[in-house]
């Protein structure tokens, strides 16, 4: 079969569909974790049980991580519904609702389904939208991952049709032309990099996909490889094609069985159709992709370091050059690109390069997807134009800080991202202004704070898990971290010097230094960037032992207000845990300061009608007669 | 526990699909963890000479990575997220309370072999943070007080079962 005809049998199988009623239920890592696989089966014997004919189909995610479990009703002549946090239960309504009858149960229902074909779906109820661009999400959660006929009846494998009827040299202009940069954080020039490679001597090449994903908070890539793994193995075959490869590996952490999965089914139905292996299309050039599941090292996702994983060995970063592009993979040349830099390729080749850079800013074109996560209300994802600020992003789409705390900072970059403040929000999202803000592009997660986070913890945390996750290679990372981190651990813990500052700076600037690979670089950056915005806190742990946002268990004492108290009541004598609460029936409670483990069960579970236990800050506030005769340690 | 013969046993069955090739060490260890829970000495030692290596660099390596675990699991293995999401949310609470509540250290098994903890860097649910996984059952939002209520019923099925 030609690709036209092959094109032509899956629109018309995807209009047959269209013409009929169909569920979807989005079922990524995110839609399973709030019960989605539940929600699919109580449709399955619901409709079952009705006796009806309506195809359930499983799809990604569709940004919206916060409403999931997702699904949409759709039907032919009317609106497409989509509903959020749908249990099990009310599945049976929904049924008789609106699969069964003409009732949208729209009192259960996040909003309509508008969009679809060549672009994006999107729900015109939700605000979000007017801010979002969604290029390389524009499919995830409306298609079914695991249908090849769907990616291709919504424009997949055009770009490859197209890109094998032109020259190597003339994609890798296109690519040039549309402005791409590396997504997977240092924002290196694609077309730069696919060129070195296609110049480079000595065969076999490679193209290697960085899937590994190891930033906590971050669940872009995944996302991408979950609902739309085609977008990624096009782009990949088209690079093979341009660079001159015939292998390409997928890198992806064994963490993301679901990822994996799909990918494999994906390149199982690439190869069926003769989109991948010996003769791709019919045009005489070969390339095969396979798996390699990643063992967990966030320096993994360094590209030397992932290379010497692949080998078999320990992920140790190494010293550039040689580039990767002329000895990489078994010392061969090779392609290293993260998941999205490869997911926009296909369009690019397919709309073409100023299609792509009419959007964005003069550095940074295209579009960039974020993961939102922390004390945000829409946690989820989000795809927006370059150049779209922070405040946009926290607010429009994120819709604020949860129960309307106040915001506090927002951290983008990673682990080694900088930690921004209010005043900063305004700043537009690209490479440039990121990097002169202290923070970075990074991977795309975002953690949003808030009044309830302490800067000088975060820092602490941050500072652990690059310390954690270190190599071991370059002594300043190894050590360098520790020895920061031990800094930082003093300070929450009520034992920091005014002078521990001065040291903390200059060791940040010595990790800088003699570290070899962007984590020892970039490790400094939360301390750096909160002792620059967040000084304060800092000063107030160390000269008043006084936790600002009441965090640090050290610099913290549970209090019982006694004309609070219910004295009835015995909610907290009941359920702490190291039963360091004193008060018999009819008595005020006590907390018994030295037993107390500081885990917070006593105010969770203080009813809020009295609202009895507050956490002081410092320790010394505490009223007097209850003072630890000496300070409890853990 | 695994006795010597399983883990002959597993080893045989997974060389024999792999080819003698370096590149395989990873994906070796990754298939003696599926099927074992764990990786045993001998299976280390198994594989070294199956590839032609020092014992050496295939603990250097195994230890390297964050996936390969040296002891046995409990039979209800306790996941702890200290992802950036959940150690905003109480994270540190939540890890303090379960090597309380399982009087285990992170990383450890239990001498009964019921219960084992482990601290992860996001599982990816960052939504429903801070999140435990009690034998791969997802516990959302959760709280010191509730990591208590949620252990109850694997703390009774251990106990019903000893006796
Ligand atoms: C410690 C560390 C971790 C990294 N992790 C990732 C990762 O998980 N995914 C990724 O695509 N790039 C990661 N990178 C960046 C890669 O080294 C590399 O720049 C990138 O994959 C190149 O792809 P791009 O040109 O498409 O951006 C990491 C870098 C460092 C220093
Ligand atoms: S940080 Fe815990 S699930 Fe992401």
């Amino acid at each position: 079969m030609t690709f036209e005809e092959i094109s032509n049998k899956a629109k018309s199988e995807w209009e047959a569909l269209q013409k009929g009623n169909y569920i979807l239920v989005g079922t990524a890592t995110c839609g399973r974790a709030a019960g989605a696989l539940d929600v699919v089966d109580a449709f399955g014997k619901e409709l079952k049980r009705r006796g009806l004919e309506v195809p359930i189909i499983q799809v990604g995610c569709m940004e919206l991580c916060y409403a999931e479990p997702l699904v949409t009703i759709s039907k032919p002549d009317s609106l497409r519904v989509v509903y959020n946090n749908v249990t099990p239960e009310i599945v049976p309504r929904l049924v008789a609702g609106y699969v069964a009858g003409d009732d949208p149960c729209l009192e259960l229902a996040l909003g309509t389904l508008e969009g679809g074909d060549e672009e994006a779906v999107y729900i015109p109820e939700l605000p979000r939208y007017e801010r979002e661009l969604r290029l390389i999400l524009r499919r995830c959660g409306y298609i079914d991952p695991e249908s090849m006929n769907d990616y291709i009846a919504n424009g997949g494998y055009s770009g490859l049709e197209k890109a094998l009827k032109i020259s190597p040299d003339e994609i890798i202009v296109e690519l040039k032309k549309s402005g791409l940069r590396g997504r997977g954080g240092a924002g290196f020039p694609t077309h730069r990099k696919w060129e070195q490679c296609r110049k480079a001597k000595g065969t076999p090449k490679y193209v290697i996909c960085n899937a590994d994903e190891g930033d906590p908070g971050a669940f872009m890539d995944r996302v991408v490889l979950e609902s739309d793994p085609h977008q990624v193995i096009e782009g990949m075959t088209i690079a093979g094609y341009a660079v001159g490869a015939e292998q390409g590996y997928v890198y992806v952490r064994a963490e993301y069985p679901l990822a994996i999965e799909r990918v494999r089914i994906a390149l199982k139905q690439a190869a069926e159709f003769g989109f991948l292996g010996d003769n791709v299309m019919g045009s005489g050039f070969a390339f095969h992709i396979e798996i390699a599941a990643g063992a967990g090292a966030f320096v993994s996702g360094e590209a030397t370091a992932l290379v010497a994983a692949m080998e078999g060995r320990r992920s140790e970063p190494r010293i550039r050059p040689p580039r990767l592009a002329e000895a990489g993979l078994w010392n061969k040349p090779t392609l290293l690109n993260n998941v999205k830099t490869f997911a926009y390729v296909p369009s690019i080749i397919e709309r073409g390069a100023e299609w792509f850079a009419s959007n964005g800013t003069e550095g940074s074109k295209g579009t960039a997807v974020f993961a939102l996560a922390g004390k945000v209300v829409n946690s989820g994802l989000a795809e927006v134009p370059m150049g779209t600020t922070l405040r946009q992003l926290v607010y429009d789409i994120g819709g604020g800080i949860v129960k309307d705390r106040q915001f506090k900072a927002v951290q983008i970059g990673g682990p080694s991202g900088g930690c921004l403040p209010e005043a900063l929000l305004d700043i537009p999202i690209d490479y440039d202004s990121l990097r002169e803000a202290g923070s970075m592009m990074g991977s795309g997660g975002i953690i949003i704070m808030d009044e309830d986070n302490c800067m000088v913890d975060a820092a602490r945390f941050f500072l652990d898990f690059s310390a954690r996750e270190s190599c071991g290679k370059c002594t300043m990372c190894r050590l360098g971290t520790l020895q920061m981190l031990h800094i930082l651990e003093d300070i929450t813990a009520g034992r920091g010097k005014m002078e521990d500052i001065d040291l903390v700076l200059a060791l940040a600037e010595d990790v800088k230094a003699g570290s070899l690979c962007g984590l020892g670089k970039t490790a400094p950056n939360p301390v750096l960037t909160t002792l620059r915005y967040f000084r304060d806190e800092y000063e107030a742990h160390i000269q008043e032992k006084f936790c600002p946002a009441k965090v640090c268990t050290e610099l913290i004492v549970y209090y019982i207000l006694p004309d609070r108290c219910d004295r009835a009541c015995e909610h907290c004598v009941l359920t702490c845990p190291t039963e360091a609460i004193k008060g018999g029936k009819g008595e005020v409670k006590i907390i018994d300061q030295e037993k107390c483990s500081k885990c917070g069960t006593c105010l969770e579970v203080c009813p809020p009608e009295y609202n009895a236990v507050v956490k002081l800050s410092p320790v010394s506030s505490l009223p007097s007669p209850e003072l630890p005769k000496r300070r409890s340690k853990k | 526990m695994v006795t010597e013969e399983q883990v002959d046993q597993v080893i045989a069955e997974i060389l024999g699909s792999y080819r003698k090739d370096r590149k395989n060490l990873v994906p070796l260890l990754q298939a003696v963890q599926t099927k074992l829970g764990y990786l045993p000495k001998e299976a280390m030692k198994g594989i070294a000479s199956f590839l032609e290596m020092p014992e050496v660099d295939v603990w250097g390596v195994a230890t390297f990575y964050n996936q390969f675990r040296f002891v046995p699991l409990g039979k209800y293995h306790t996941v702890v997220c200290m992802g950036t999401a959940c150690h905003l949310a109480g994270g540190r609470l939540i890890l303090e309370a379960l090597e309380r509540e399982l009087d285990i250290k992170v990383g450890e098994t239990a001498e009964d072999g019921n219960f084992s903890l482990e601290r992860v860097a996001c599982i990816g649910c960052c939504m429903l943070a801070p999140v435990i996984i009690i034998k791969d059952k997802i516990h959302p939002k959760i709280t010191p007080f509730k990591v208590e209520e949620a252990l109850i019923p694997y703390k009774h099925e251990a106990q019903s079962e000893k006796s």
